[in-house]
């Protein structure tokens, strides 16, 4: 059967796009003959479901994936991916601009191309998505279906006309931009992180809506490209649920860049005069007009759930916090699981594929994995990066947990001050009395490679005790870690301990 | 008290100095205090507050008569007894609190000031030290002591607990409660000994648990303290109350008092100018007070290859700033009383920077090295903040005989306060 959803098919689309919907979508795709009633079916061919099926898959079941747009999800398609292409490019341009810092001269004339910023996106974006090309999904023994999918019973959903029984499903259709109701907003016209990788040319002047940590990753890359960017937060407190110190640091190195940051600032009403959009913003009383040529809005998730006719397998739900699962990712249907955005606090590519994992196992195995077992690290990337991992010190002593954090400035570790990269910390949460690791956050140029240290050392149940007695390569950045260690094990020494030392060595 | 006579000298010269501050900055008309000594400057409630808190200090110094200071106190009393309470955008106040400026003639609300209750805080710090200092029997002081009372009970702590947890920062006529709450070490946990001690409106227990529920514990540069950056935190609070010896439940789970943690933080802000990440001129050993104050606003410049803004009036701190290389003098100063072996030889260094003939500078808000091309000394702000003054004579009255201590620990409010935050120990 041939699909018949449209392809996407932006204007602009170059040979690679070209080739993303070719591996993502091949436009001769036909659906395969269904061969029920499938161990696992699966709804959603982002990080999650890609996970699930081959997992299942690789394990013998017969396995459905029925995906409505393109393979890769949000992540790969207008998330993760494409960012970090852009975000290299800008990072480029601000070690360009900032190349005396680096004891090199700064170019004469810093000319940014965004186009060619663009067109490497999507070389990036085309080249993740090989390996997870329909063709390759099919030949790993998956049934891969386009179309868009809907329960009509407790075990059987149709797509395309097509009915498929099951005996185990995955719900993993992810999240999609959650929009704020400003009144001209529509009229207006506006960006979303999906449409933002559709960009030609750079906007001039971008207010972005909502100062979350996508947010912030934009703005700090299309300001460092040149665009005059302006962040308006409805919160008081900029990244609210971060560590202070982390949001200041950041706000600093934004402001640096020129990124302006208004806080507590809600935009209440938008219109176009001369081309121009005019948002009116209110910050404590106080009404202000800002003027720029493109808005980026949307950048919350809501779960995708449109279309799933849930009601029909029994599955409870929620418009807001999406599917309801137990710890187990079980939803109010025994046979049907979820994963990832679609019922999920984190809306993470890394958390997608873990609760992939766990349902696999939970469905198919007899597991009795948890979600709540999962130590989950993830990262704002910005520059520097923010990256965190397991509780924060707020949420320790909410839970009566007496904490202590071992800091390290980024400035006390010689390879930070020779990349010249000294803006950041390293702080590691302990429970106070012992080396048990409960939290850390660190920030950095590298934050996102240095946090994988610690969640290991979580996950592992390594203490800072034997984290100082592991060697680290000098100079590294990630010799913070050991530094936090050593400083955890010099404060353990006991008082008689040192009495007996003086004396010893006084003899 | 300081051995050296020299260091005495400088401390005396340094403390008299500040507080002829608060002679000059009085109106006489309504006894309200300026918050600097700049052209058409507003007066600031926390400056009264410090100004309250001087007199007694500068009558113990003979540096002015009793009867002046109750004179003094009784007008800035009667005023605040009798001003416009209604909250209205030209009010001086409502609830009890204060618009955190007002004009020095009027005595209503100045710009679009906030109703502050940090500031209050302060102020009310001020009219109770005076009412415990001036004692005696006779009818000027009975009615000083009698509105002082007045003032603090008329106060509803209560109020500023829109959400029953943490106090917020403050009230706008123009938008009701400001968006933030005191939470986390800070300068506040006055505003909470007060509020919570208040035998009228009292603060709920939650409001404390609020405060205290996102304080950090660290060990940085080698130093376990409660963390806060700029250096001031640590030291505005005790200007008024001892916490040498007290402890909250927090302060007993880590074996440590507010002092002592304010003597870590000393070290802390020293460890920080060795290193002196930023490479700015001047940081070092007996070089350091990185905190809230005034700043230069030159244009930025090259240093250590990187473009260095400069930031005007901030909150500095460390260990992540923001800091441009501006020294607030008068936090080094104010750490007297918690770590003397770091002051003594920190303000013998900056007294030797002008060859010991002009300590003016120390007392400034803020100076900068390396601003350099502005004068022996860089960058120096202009004239004198009157919270910098404050701080600079109880500290070092503190540092020399406690007396502002010993007012705080004679009050049955502070104290009040205290115990129901679950301070034990010491001389509580």
């Amino acid at each position: 059967m041939r699909s018949s959803h449209p392809l996407p098919d932006p204007s602009h689309a170059g040979a690679d796009d070209g080739q993303r919907s070719l591996n993502g979508r091949p436009p001769d795709w036909r659906n395969p003959q269904p061969r029920e009633p499938y161990h696992l079916l699966v709804i959603g061919g982002g990080p999650a479901g890609l996970v699930a099926a081959r997992a299942a898959a690789a394990l013998g079941a017969r396995v459905a994936l029925i995906e409505k747009n393109l393979l890769g999800g949000v992540s790969l398609n207008s998330g993760c991916v494409p960012s970090q292409a852009l975000i290299r490019t800008s990072r480029l341009y601000a070690d360009m601009r900032n190349a005396q810092a680096y004891g090199a001269r700064t170019p004469q004339a810093i000319e940014v191309d965004f186009p060619l910023a663009m067109e490497r996106m999507r070389r990036v974006r085309a080249r993740v998505g090989r390996v997870d090309s329909a063709q390759r999904v099919a030949a790993a023994g998956v049934d891969l279906f386009f179309g868009t999918a809907s329960f009509v019973g407790a075990d059987v959903i149709e797509v395309d006309g097509l009915r498929l029984r099951f005996k185990k499903a995955l719900i993993a259709t992810g999240s999609r931009s959650l929009l704020p109701t400003i009144p001209g907003l529509d009229d207006a016209g506006y960006l979303t992180n999906e449409s933002l990788f559709d960009l030609t040319a750079l906007p001039k002047s971008l207010l972005v809506i909502g100062g979350g940590p996508v947010g912030c990753q934009v703005a700090q890359a299309l300001c460092r490209f040149g665009s005059r960017t302006i962040i308006a937060h409805a919160e008081p407190l900029f990244l609210p649920k971060e560590e202070r110190d982390a949001a200041l640091l950041l706000a600093e190195a934004l402001a640096r860049d020129g990124v302006e940051i208004h806080l507590n600032t809600k935009a209440v009403n938008v219109r176009v005069e001369g081309g121009k959009k005019l948002v009116e913003t209110v910050n404590d009383g106080n009404v202000a007009t800002i003027e720029v040529e493109e808005i980026l809005t949307g950048i919350g998730r809501i779960p995708a759930l449109s279309g799933l006719n849930l009601e029909a397998a029994g599955v409870a739900f929620d418009a807001d916090k999406g599917i309801v699962v137990d710890d187990f990712l079980r939803t109010t249907n025994r046979r049907i699981f979820a994963a990832g955005d679609v019922c999920l606090e984190h809306a993470f590519t890394d958390t997608a594929e873990a609760s992939a994992r766990i349902v696999v196992c939970n469905a198919l195995c007899f597991g009795r994995e948890r979600l709540s077992a999962l130590t989950i690290p993830w990262c704002t990337y910005t520059d520097p990066e923010i990256a965190h991992v397991g509780i924060y010190v707020r949420q320790a002593r909410e839970r009566g947990i007496p904490v202590k954090t071992f800091t390290v400035p980024m400035h006390d570790v010689d390879r930070a001050i020779a990349d010249g990269e000294e803006s950041g910390f390293v702080k590691i949460h302990v429970r106070d009395g012992s080396d048990q690791i409960l939290g850390a956050t660190v920030v950095a140029r590298h934050a996102g490679e240095m946090i994988n240290d610690l969640s290991l050392a979580m996950v592992a149940g390594i203490g800072l005790g034997t984290i100082a007695r592991v060697m680290h390569a000098y100079p590294t950045q990630a010799e913070a870690i050991r530094k936090a260690a050593t400083a955890y094990a010099s404060a353990q020494t006991r008082p008689w301990l040192t009495w007996l030392r003086r004396r010893w060595f006084a003899r | 008290m300081t051995a050296d006579p020299a260091d005495e000298a400088l401390l005396e010269e340094l403390q008299q100095g500040a507080f002829d501050y608060f002679l000059r900055a009085y109106n006489p008309r309504n006894g309200l205090v300026a918050d600097t000594t700049r052209e058409g400057a507003p007066c600031s409630i926390a400056v009264i507050g410090f100004a309250l808190s001087a007199y007694p200090v500068g009558v113990e110094r003979r540096w002015m008569e009793r009867a002046d200071a109750v004179q003094r106190t009784l007008v800035t009393l009667r005023f605040l007894m009798a001003s416009d309470q209604s909250g209205s955008a030209r009010a001086t106040g409502c609830h009890g609190f204060y618009f955190h400026f007002l004009d020095m003639v009027t005595g209503t609300r100045a710009w679009l000031s906030e109703v502050s209750l940090i500031d209050t805080g302060f102020l009310m710090a001020g009219v109770l030290t005076a009412a415990a200092y001036f004692d005696a029997n006779e009818s000027d002081e009975i009615e000083l002591r009698r509105l002082a009372d007045a003032l603090y009970r008329r106060v509803d702590w209560r109020w500023a607990q829109p959400e029953g947890g943490a106090v917020t920062h403050g009230w706008k006529p123009e938008c009701g409660f400001l968006n933030y709450g005191w939470e986390g070490y800070s300068e506040a946990i006055l505003l909470y000994m007060l509020g919570l001690g208040s035998p009228t409106h009292a603060l709920t227990d939650q409001s404390f648990t609020a405060w205290t529920s996102t304080y950090q514990w660290e060990n940085l540069y080698g130093h376990d303290f409660l963390y806060a950056g700029p250096l001031f935190i640590h030291q505005f609070s005790h200007a008024w109350i001892d916490f040498r010896g007290i402890r909250d439940a927090f302060m007993r789970e880590k074996n440590c008092d507010y002092f002592e943690n304010s003597r870590r933080a000393t070290y802390v802000q020293r460890e920080y100018a060795i290193r002196n990440p930023g490479s700015f001129t001047g940081y070092g050993a007996d070089s350091w007070g990185i905190s809230a104050g005034d700043g230069p606003s030159a244009k930025s410049r090259f240093i250590a290859g990187r473009d260095q803004s400069f930031y005007g009036y901030a909150a500095r701190g460390v260990p992540y700033g923001p800091d441009d290389g501006t020294i607030s003098g008068s936090s080094t100063l104010s750490s007297l009383v918690f770590a003397p072996e770091l002051v003594l030889p920190a303000l013998r260094a900056l007294r030797s920077r002008s060859g010991g003939k002009d300590a003016t500078f120390i007392r400034a808000s803020g100076f900068n090295p390396t601003v350099a091309e502005a004068g022996p000394n860089g960058w120096v702000s202009a004239g004198e903040f009157g919270l910098d003054q404050g701080m600079i004579v109880l500290m070092i009255e503190n540092h020399r005989s406690g007396l502002p201590w010993r007012l705080g620990r004679a009050n049955p409010f502070v104290r009040a306060g205290l115990r129901r935050a679950g301070f034990t120990g010491g001389w509580l």
